[in-house]
């Protein structure tokens, strides 16, 4: 197809060819798994994004075949390019495992850890991160910092508290709205990213900053406190739509439409950017084309739900326990093991319409 | 209304000439001092709005670089500004003794501004004169070696220089 | 006396001037390397010469300038970094204020050299008088031939131009200071790419410190090898040290670097010993970010070979039990002097200046910060030091500019050398606050002048 040669690059100990030109992460996401790190700030779809959170360092323990010395710190594995017969090494080098819960820790110190009244909860990329890297408790002892509050209009919710200053939503604005009203302000540890002034944000596709949001710092008010997600059915949908491609994931209970979001692939990123009118107005399922059940294969909460699709993983030949120098592939608690949401027996993804609360209810018998 | 005089543009205009066509955001921070400078010391969200005006680009473009820089102040300040420097070098020649003092006399904290609007007292971090410490810095330039004279001094001088310009 | 290259014309009276600085042979490097030279010979003098970035990261100046992309057609820069901000730094401020010409000597040649028409001055915005000196000093150089349009009749054309900063250490680093000059927040890129690919406004762009770029003037005017031969192994030429603390003489030296720390710091040619006939109970010598060191290891190595100071010397023995010659801040603290409150201001200094980009720094230097303020108030547990060294060395490293390094350096060597003043000022929290902890904890006896 292109001409660009192939390098040979080797992470943790599985190798593969990418073109010359890939980043190391996006040679990771190809294996796929837990070889892939974690990206909080990177967004392959937004120009300019990564490098910020410190999440997807990895050591590159050989530069490449040309020169093999290695690279002496470890590297943002988004902003880094492969080199041919370059050696990475992900979750099988110690140093990346604890700088990564390192900056976990970072992250959290001043996040208000409000899961419980959080309507991210159950797909928060920072939930998933605590859970893997995260301490049991805090070494802060400190008061959390606390900001000026934001009304960003009827649409997006803003909790300033969350944000970890991906800078994301900044990029969304500026390259999908064209429109610049969207910025971070002061410095340091008391940056918050904020509207000019108080004007709320009015541009048709500005409601997308909260698909990219992998924290709760900015969600959907239209669906604020309305329910949690792991009680939703994730169906796509289509309509037709004059602004956008109309291509929808909504969350159902029964017939009611609670919350409508672009299509996220399995790294979080919207496959599709829809309109505020898509995503805020058309709560009826009437509006919409039911295609079938979303398959969602992230390894958060929501994904207990029995929606797992299939992980277009690069299978090594070799077990992962022999690759990865021994260690374990990650086991995921089942939640069903401590909970009865949604009731285990069900497989949600087997029923090809919205999940109603009949499905639900126990057995008359 | 928020306007540079003939001039202050005409200033404004050779801050922007340094720079090649179409890059004239790269002026933005000679042109906030100028601003600041020109409209009381300080810069109202109406100044920074005149400036993005001024330099074609975006508000959120200004508000953004306001924000970021310390010697920008958002707030309104007395007339004459102490901003006295506490990092490492100042503190172990007394830096803090200062600041007591000036609170002593002016009954104001770091932060704040005198009644009658004259002073205000502000900390502020590692300003280059190290050597000649305990130090501050009062509008363009450096007051250094400070000592409790020399504060009654400056204060003495601000007063006087008050009191001429009314 | 040692050999002074930056300074020796710096006490003529007038020297400020145009006229005084040309009768006391300024210019003559820009007329012999326009019209005797060829920007690649300059170069090439500039490698020969050894002359290592004067900012804090000691990286060669010519090996710097080789790696400048020259594609067809598209404009270069060169950028003097005078946002000099480091605690204890003061030596650009000094040059500037005094001998502005050289600066504007230095330029000149340097932007023939790189091929810069457009060249800029970063200056911090806190020196807001000193643009004025500059841009006279520009003026004045115009006027007679040596900048603007065909210069001293070579065809070179190059104009200098100054732009202040507005209070943010973190524009000392080269690409937030670009960014900066381009009207932005001062956050650091990513690299790469490096700035001689894409610079300010994308094009290829050198960024040096104001006393390299003065070093140029002697380099040109005597020869790189001539230059080469003054100082000792890797650290030729001379330096500035801006000295400052409990010394008798602050202010802004020149040395050789082959004159030892103890030299320096008791001689009366430079610092004249310890103020109020204290002793030395610690130093930092290279600017705030660089390990703190005790007495004893700062006058000798570990290996009891008196230190010099120079760039190998002051390095020497690693972090362990050295530190490095950074920006020539050179930090001297008495017996009476509290490291933990030293320290805690130096936090609080980092934390104020993290641009907040990057996870790690923006929230690890806040955390620090209140830690060590909390020790310092009489509120820390024993814990809390070995919490500190684990932040610290999770920053390390980690972050997209060295600021974070510079941010843990400080706390780490605090640690390191000084856990038991620590440890004591946790233990005697009434105590601590009169901050006589001393010199207790040496186990070397402390030099005394004789």
């Amino acid at each position: 197809m292109s001409e660009q040669p192939l390098f040979k690059v080797t992470i943790d100990n599985i190798t593969i060819e990418v073109p010359a030109g890939t980043t190391i992460l996006n040679a990771a996401r190809k294996i796929g798994g837990e070889v892939a790190p974690p990206a909080m700030c990177y967004y392959s779809k937004l120009e300019g994004s990564g490098g910020k959170c410190r999440t997807c360092l990895v050591e590159v323990s050989k530069g490449s075949e040309k020169d093999p010395r290695p690279m002496p710190k470890l590297v943002a594995s988004c902003r880094t390019t492969v080199m041919d017969g370059m050696e990475v090494k992900n979750i099988t080098s110690e140093k990346v495992i604890d700088a990564r819960n390192g900056v976990v820790e970072f992250l959290l110190i001043n996040h208000p850890l409000d899961c419980p009244v959080c309507d991210q909860a159950g797909e928060c990329h920072l939930q998933d991160l605590s859970y893997n890297h995260g301490k049991e408790s805090t070494r802060f002892e400190f008061q959390k910092r606390t900001f000026k509050k934001h009304d960003l209009g009827p649409y997006i919710q803003l909790h300033m508290t969350r944000c970890i200053l991906c800078y994301r939503c900044v990029f969304t604005a500026d390259q999908l709205t064209g429109k610049r009203e969207h910025g971070v302000l002061d410095r340091g540890d008391h940056a918050e990213i904020a509207t000019f002034i108080e004007k709320s944000l009015d541009n048709e596709f500005i409601g997308n900053v909260i698909d990219v949001c992998p924290v709760g710092a900015l969600t959907d008010k239209t669906f604020r406190f309305k329910n949690r997600v792991w009680f939703l059915k994730p169906m796509d949908a289509h309509r037709d739509c004059p602004t956008c491609s109309g291509k929808v994931t909504l969350w159902n209970r029964g017939d009611e439409v609670y919350r409508v979001t672009a299509r996220k692939d399995q790294w979080g990123e919207v496959e599709d950017w829809i309109c505020n009118t898509c995503r805020f107005e058309k709560k009826n399922t009437g509006d919409w084309v039911i295609e079938g059940p979303r398959l969602i294969d992230r390894h958060s909460v929501i994904a207990q739900g029995h929606y797992a699709g299939s992980i277009g993983m690069h299978q090594p030949k070799e077990t992962f326990e022999a690759v990865h120098n021994g260690r374990k592939p990650k086991l995921l608690m089942d939640i069903h093991s401590v909970s009865n949401v949604n009731r285990p027996e069900i497989t949600l993804s087997k029923l090809d319409r919205p999940a109603h609360s009949t499905d639900f209810k126990p057995n008359q018998d | 209304m928020v306007q540079f005089s003939q001039e202050q543009l005409t200033e404004f205009n050779r801050l922007v000439s340094r720079y090649p066509e179409g890059k004239q955001k790269s002026a933005l921070l000679p042109v906030l001092h100028l601003a600041q400078q020109s409209f009381g010391g300080w810069l109202s969200p109406e100044t920074l709005d005149y400036v993005a005006g001024l330099l074609k680009i975006k508000p959120i473009e200004v508000y953004e670089v306001a924000t970021f820089y310390s010697m920008y102040n958002l707030k309104p300040v007395g007339k004459y500004l102490f901003e006295v420097c506490q990092t490492g070098p100042c503190m172990i020649n007394g830096s803090d003794n200062i600041v007591a003092y000036i609170h002593d006399k002016l009954g104001i904290k770091p932060g704040e501004t005198t009644a009658d609007g004259l002073f205000t007292l502000k900390t502020v971090e590692c300003l280059g004169a190290c050597g000649y410490a305990p130090m501050m810095q009062l509008g363009k330039h450096y007051r250094e070696h400070l000592t409790k004279e020399k504060v009654d001094a400056i204060i003495e001088e601000c007063r006087k220089n008050a009191a001429a310009n009314n | 006396m040692g050999v002074k290259l930056l300074l020796d014309k710096a006490h003529v009276e007038g020297i400020r001037s145009f006229e005084v600085y040309r009768r006391e042979g300024g210019y003559r490097a820009v007329e012999k390397a326009l019209k005797e030279m060829n920007p690649e010979s300059i170069v090439e003098e500039v490698k020969k010469s050894g002359l290592r970035g004067r900012g804090g990261a000691g990286f060669p100046a010519g090996m710097k300038w080789s790696f400048i992309a020259k594609p067809e057609g598209v404009p270069r820069h060169l950028v003097c970094n005078a946002d000099e901000s480091e605690p204890g730094t003061f030596k650009d401020r000094y040059l500037m204020e005094h001998i502005p010409h050289l600066l504007i000597e230095g330029l000149i040649i340097s932007s023939f050299a790189l091929g810069s028409h457009d060249t800029y001055i970063y200056i911090r915005g806190e020196y807001a008088w000193i643009p004025d000196i500059l841009e006279q000093a520009i003026e004045e150089a115009k006027a007679n031939g040596f900048l603007g349009k065909n210069i001293l009749g070579t065809g070179f054309d190059c104009n200098i131009y100054v732009q202040r900063g507005a209070g943010a250490y973190i524009c000392g680093e080269e690409t937030a200071l670009i960014e900066s000059l381009e009207g932005k927040r001062g956050n650091p890129r990513i690299k790469p790419p490096f700035p001689a690919i894409q610079g300010l406004w994308q094009r290829p762009t050198v960024v040096n410190n104001v006393e390299t770029l003065s070093a140029v003037v002697p380099i040109i005017n005597m020869g790189g090898e001539e230059y080469a031969k003054i100082g000792i192994g890797r650290s030729t030429g001379t330096k500035l040290i801006s000295a400052c603390g409990n010394i008798n003489k602050p202010g802004v030296y020149e040395i050789d670097m082959t004159i030892s720390v103890e030299a320096f710091i008791y001689s009366d040619e430079y610092c004249g010993g310890i103020a109020n006939g204290k002793k030395l109970k610690a130093c930092i010598p290279g600017g705030s970010s660089v390990p703190v060191l005790p007495a004893n290891l700062l006058l000798k190595t570990a290996k009891g070979e008196p230190r010099l100071m120079n760039y190998e010397s002051l390095a020497d023995g690693g972090f362990a039990t050295g530190s490095s010659m950074g920006s020539g801040g050179f930090i001297v603290l008495d017996e009476d002097q509290c490291i933990v409150k030293h320290t805690y201001t130096l936090a609080r200094f980092y934390r104020h200046e993290s641009c907040g980009q990057c996870s790690p720094c923006r929230e690890g230097t806040g955390w620090m910060e209140k830690i060590l303020k909390k020790i310092d108030e009489g509120q820390g547990k024993m814990s809390d030091i070995d919490l500190l060294w684990d932040i610290q060395r999770k920053i390390e490293g980690n972050t997209i500019c060295p600021l974070g390094d510079a941010a843990a350096w400080p706390v780490a060597a605090a640690i390191r050398h000084f856990r038991d003043e620590f440890e004591w000022h946790i233990q005697h929290p009434e105590e601590a606050q009169k901050r006589n902890y001393g010199l207790a904890h040496y186990a070397d006896p402390i030099h005394v002048p004789a």
